[in-house]
């Protein structure tokens, strides 16, 4: 039998360092994945890329994905999952199309695609729990033709164009930056940025520093401790996916803004997009696991991949097989960074 | 005699055609240990699900500290002071120590309008409470999940106790214990006797039975089989109520 040798300071050293590593990658990996793509496409495209108007192109785009990721993460988090949030976006944007075409007050408009992406979210989480459907898969992908169907069905398939200007500040509003960088300066912020902000600091805030926030990856590590500790583990997975379909009606709301119009293709297959943005993000699949960064990060790396692409007049299909391997690779990363952690 | 903290009385289950308990009695007072022994499938966890409001009672009256009951919900009997360490723990794995002691019940610090969880406080309440205890781990913000068996099963019991428990169920708590953690839990137990909590233990190793209860009662098919004071009974009558057979003795 071998002797065990005793382990020298150097050894420690370099386990602590990994440890250290590790902790870093989990923490920040997907950042610093991001800040090396954004040098390459710089490199790349040096005239281009690294310009304002350029970013916020980038942030303008993906600020409904940004918007409808973060709902499909709190899922996620409880381990569950909603293929609908596309369809919801969808029949969001077909009710404020309507109703802003019937010509209702502007405000009326930005409300009703909020309670309709509620109304729909809700009914997702009631139809996961009461209806005990063995998997939230069933239920949302039920859902997802569901609505989808009723948002054609009430448009007639056929876009509605031209809202208020309210109701397109949202999506496409600016924030001038001429009291900063001096009169004449085109530079501007967009709205639709400040507001995705706003909406992951608090769900950030929300997830971790609430008892709701704790409730809910307690349930996605382990539902039945939520339900020994006396959590009704029910009424808080029916109030995740009502946040979830709520969330979706105000990526509606930005992108009717963003695009003016309200269109029956809206969101289709984004609810792959956001799951994709989501586990890209670190997130884990079997819930528990995840962070708000890491969601927004998601976006932003499929964001920026796009635009790259694009700016490198990169094919479509390409820009398809380029999202493919990138999931595989940030999944598969994520496997071999779990496995150092936990070597012993 | 005093008046037992709980007394349950003709406790019916059924689940759909099936009858996993009928018409048991049960009662324990403040600072005694009770053993529950039975076959596999005897009912004893349905049993204590009944206690813990986790698995409602069908019929039957459950009675605490001399008042009429009714459990819809775990929340309810946590409510009282019971709470119960399950075989499978039920502990998150992806939280913090400190954060399974005391989810769902979690400390709290206004802010603005809404209550924030106070993550301090919340970890130096567990740190103390450990202490307590005597439960050693590395700090109590560690995961759950890189916890040895031993170490899962103190802060379920951790977990228990944390908020003035007036009685403890535990449901197999060494099964799946190395030798060494078998004592650690055994400790637990007697110092929560000594601090006069009632404890309902299920178990099949009569050694622990031996080793920390005042009371045995023995389930056979979901009833009432036998039941006597740890000292009047051996080793050997016990094995033969389990298996339902031998020396049907009437309630003490």
């Amino acid at each position: 039998m071998k002797n065990q040798p005793a382990e020298t300071s150097a050894e420690l050293a370099s386990e602590n360092l990994t440890a250290k590593i590790s902790i870093i990658l989990d923490s920040y990996g997907i950042l610093l994945l991001i800040a090396l793509m954004m040098i390459i496409l710089h490199i790349l495209q040096p005239d281009v890329f690294f310009t304002w108007r350029n970013l916020t192109n980038v942030f303008k785009q993906t600020a409904w994905q940004a918007t409808l990721a973060l709902g499909m993460f709190i899922v996620i988090v409880t381990a569950g999952i909603d293929l609908s949030v596309g369809s919801i976006l969808m029949l969001s944007l077909m009710s404020l199309a309507i109703v802003s075409k019937a010509g209702f007050p502007w405000f009326v408009v930005m409300v009703v695609p909020i309670v309709v992406g509620i109304i729909c979210g809700c009914i997702n989480g009631i139809g996961i729990t009461k209806l005990r459907m063995p998997h939230p898969f069933i239920m949302t992908l039920g859902t997802l033709y569901l609505f989808r169907g009723v948002g054609n069905l009430i448009s007639g398939g056929v876009p509605i164009s031209g809202f208020s200007e309210q109701v397109n500040f949202l999506g496409s509003g600016r924030i001038k930056l001429e009291w900063l960088l001096g009169s004449g300066a085109r530079e501007y912020i967009p709205v639709s940025l400040i507001f995705v902000i706003i909406m992951y600091l608090v769900v950030w805030f929300y997830l971790e520093h609430t008892q709701h926030g704790r409730w809910i990856f307690g349930i996605g590590g382990n539902p039945n401790a939520a339900r020994a500790v006396g959590i009704n583990v029910d009424n808080m997975l029916i109030l995740v996916y009502t946040i979830c379909g709520g969330l979706a009606g105000f990526a509606a709301l930005i992108l009717a803004g963003r695009t003016n119009s309200g269109y029956p293709n809206a969101g289709l297959q984004s609810e792959l997009d956001a799951i994709a943005a989501v586990i890209i993000g670190g997130a884990s699949f079997f819930g528990g696991r995840g962070t708000v960064i890491g969601v927004f990060s998601g976006v932003f790396l499929m964001g920026l991949l796009r635009n790259g692409l694009n700016l490198m007049d990169v094919s479509v299909f390409w820009q398809q097989i380029t999202i493919g391997v990138i999931i595989i690779i940030a999944v598969y990363l994520d496997v071999l960074r779990r496995e150092i952690g936990t070597r012993k | 005699m005093t008046t037992p903290i709980l007394q349950a009385k003709g406790i019916c289950k059924y689940f759909g055609p099936i009858t996993a308990l009928e018409d048991v009695d049960l009662q324990v007072s403040a600072g005694e240990v009770l053993g529950v022994i039975g076959d596999n499938g005897a009912g004893k966890s349905t049993l204590m699900k009944a206690f813990s409001g986790l698995v409602p009672a069908s019929k039957g009256e459950i009675w605490f500290q001399g008042k009429p009951v009714k459990f819809h919900s775990p929340r309810d009997a946590r409510n009282l002071g019971i709470e119960m360490v399950y075989q499978d723990l039920a502990l998150a794995g992806n939280l913090p120590i400190a954060q399974n002691i005391y989810l769902g019940r979690d400390p709290t610090k206004r802010f603005g309008f809404i209550n924030r969880i106070d993550h301090k406080r919340c970890l130096e309440m567990s740190q103390e409470h450990l202490d307590t205890l005597k439960i050693h781990v590395k700090n109590a913000g560690q995961k759950v999940e890189d916890l040895s068996g031993g170490q899962r099963q103190a802060v379920a019991v951790a977990r228990a106790t944390a908020f003035d428990a007036n009685l403890v169920i535990m449901d197999e708590p060494t099964a799946a214990l190395a030798v060494k953690e078998v004592s650690k839990v055994l400790e637990l137990i007697k110092r929560l006797k000594s601090l006069n909590v009632a404890v309902i233990i299920i178990s099949h190793r009569m050694d622990d039975i031996f080793a920390v209860c005042d009371r045995v009662m023995a389930l056979f098919h979901g009833k009432n089989f036998a039941e006597a004071y740890i000292n009047e009974t051996s080793h050997d009558e016990l094995i033969g109520w389990v298996m339902g057979a031998s020396q049907h003795r009437e309630t003490v």
